[in-house]
């Protein structure tokens, strides 16, 4: 049986040694998070907020511990700051993994307002980013991305698209 | 137990001096931006500094990097007051995982040193206080210097994590942290036995 998107990045990770999970939880991240923490491998744990897990990967990367950030797209809004002046300006290869909120089906206009920055920030920052969409370039991109950031000691993002996760979609408009 | 309003106003300078002779089995030190950390070089550059130049407010969650990756090792991170209030959340995520090996410094001005001694919004403020509430029940502040002396030697010799808060005089930093930091990032990995290097460092 093909493995789903979530096993696919679990099993990347594992194989790149990438152990150290800070997040900010997502729906869409829920498969992942879940198996992350039922995996001894790894240690996954919840953050007050974004900026934290930055500075706490770039601390254990420094110490010989590899981690990566999940977030979804708002929190990473919340990031120019501290990317620029600790893991672009220092060199440290901090991971994020960004579950995109705001496109194909967002029913919350916060998101679809807050996304608009998203890439534009990425681009302004010089930070390597690579959105996914599909399945079957699922591993090859989060490897080599992982891989080539460790290498050359720069920070990374992974942006994973809702055309690989289904995202969140509602269908009409919520009242409640 | 000492309140905040009874706590000696110290030098930080002096602070960092006292903090670094104790120092003795490359307990690794995080300062945080600006005049903290520009005090900590002063005290006498070790390759277990790392020197924050920027995100301000990560002090506190890049020694706790440090603190979970190498758990055998003692990490301080010295914030200044400014800084912690942009991220006190960390202090409840410091809680919640508990390192052992972590202490947590705060240096209290009550103001934006660097930027022309405006004060901060924390005139009401118990650091102390804020941090046993996030659930660091032995957060302190140092009454005087032999207090601090006494405190950080618990941080070495005691399981935390720990958190002391001193108050801190007017005085301007002694000089400024040389600013590269690839070189700062390097030498620190080095201090951290995580990259080994023929080059010089």
């Amino acid at each position: 049986m093909e493995r789903a998107w979530h096993q696919v990045a679990l099993d990347v990770l594992k194989a790149n040694e990438v152990r150290l999970i800070p997040y900010v939880p997502d729906n869409v991240l829920k498969p992942l998070i879940a198996a992350l923490h039922a995996d001894p491998f790894f240690h996954a744990f919840t953050v007050a907020r974004e900026e934290e897990a930055v500075g706490i990967v770039a601390g254990a990367w420094m110490a010989g511990t590899k981690g990566m950030v999940l977030m979804q797209t708002s929190g990473f809004a919340t990031l120019a700051n501290v990317l620029a002046s600790l893991p672009c300006a220092f060199q440290i290869p901090v991971l994020l993994t960004i579950s995109e909120r705001g496109t194909m089906g967002e029913f919350n206009l916060g998101q679809a307002a807050v996304w608009r920055t998203m890439r534009p920030t990425l681009e302004a920052l010089g930070m390597e980013h690579h959105v996914i969409t599909r399945l079957d370039e699922c591993e090859f991109i989060m490897d080599r991305t992982i891989r080539q950031a460790h290498l050359t000691q720069m920070p990374a993002a992974l942006i994973l698209s809702p055309l690989l996760t289904g995202g969140k979609a509602v269908t009409r408009q919520v009242v409640a | 137990m000492t309140a905040a309003h009874n706590a000696k106003r110290m030098y930080r300078f002096d602070l960092m001096q006292r903090l670094v002779a104790r120092l003795e089995h490359e307990e690794a030190v995080i300062g945080g931006i600006g005049n903290t950390n520009f005090d900590l070089w002063s005290a006498g550059h070790r390759p277990q500094n790392f020197y924050m130049l920027g995100s301000m407010g990560l002090a506190v969650p890049i020694a706790l990097g440090v603190a979970l990756a190498q758990p055998r090792r003692k990490v301080f991170a010295v914030e200044g007051d400014g800084s912690l209030l942009m991220q006190l959340g960390c202090l409840a995520t410091v809680a919640t995982l508990a390192p052992q090996n972590l202490a947590i410094l705060v240096l209290d001005n009550g103001m934006y040193q660097i930027t022309g001694g405006q004060e901060t919004p924390a005139a009401r403020a118990d650091f102390a206080a804020i941090a046993r509430g996030c659930g660091l029940a032995g957060a302190a502040w140092a009454a005087d210097e032999a207090d601090f002396e006494r405190l950080v030697g618990q941080c070495l010799t005691i399981d935390g994590p720990h958190f002391i808060a001193a108050k801190l005089d007017d005085q301007p930093p002694v000089t400024q942290t040389e600013r590269d930091p690839p070189q700062i990032r390097d030498r620190f990995m080095r201090g951290m036995g995580a990259k080994q290097s023929k080059l010089p460092g």
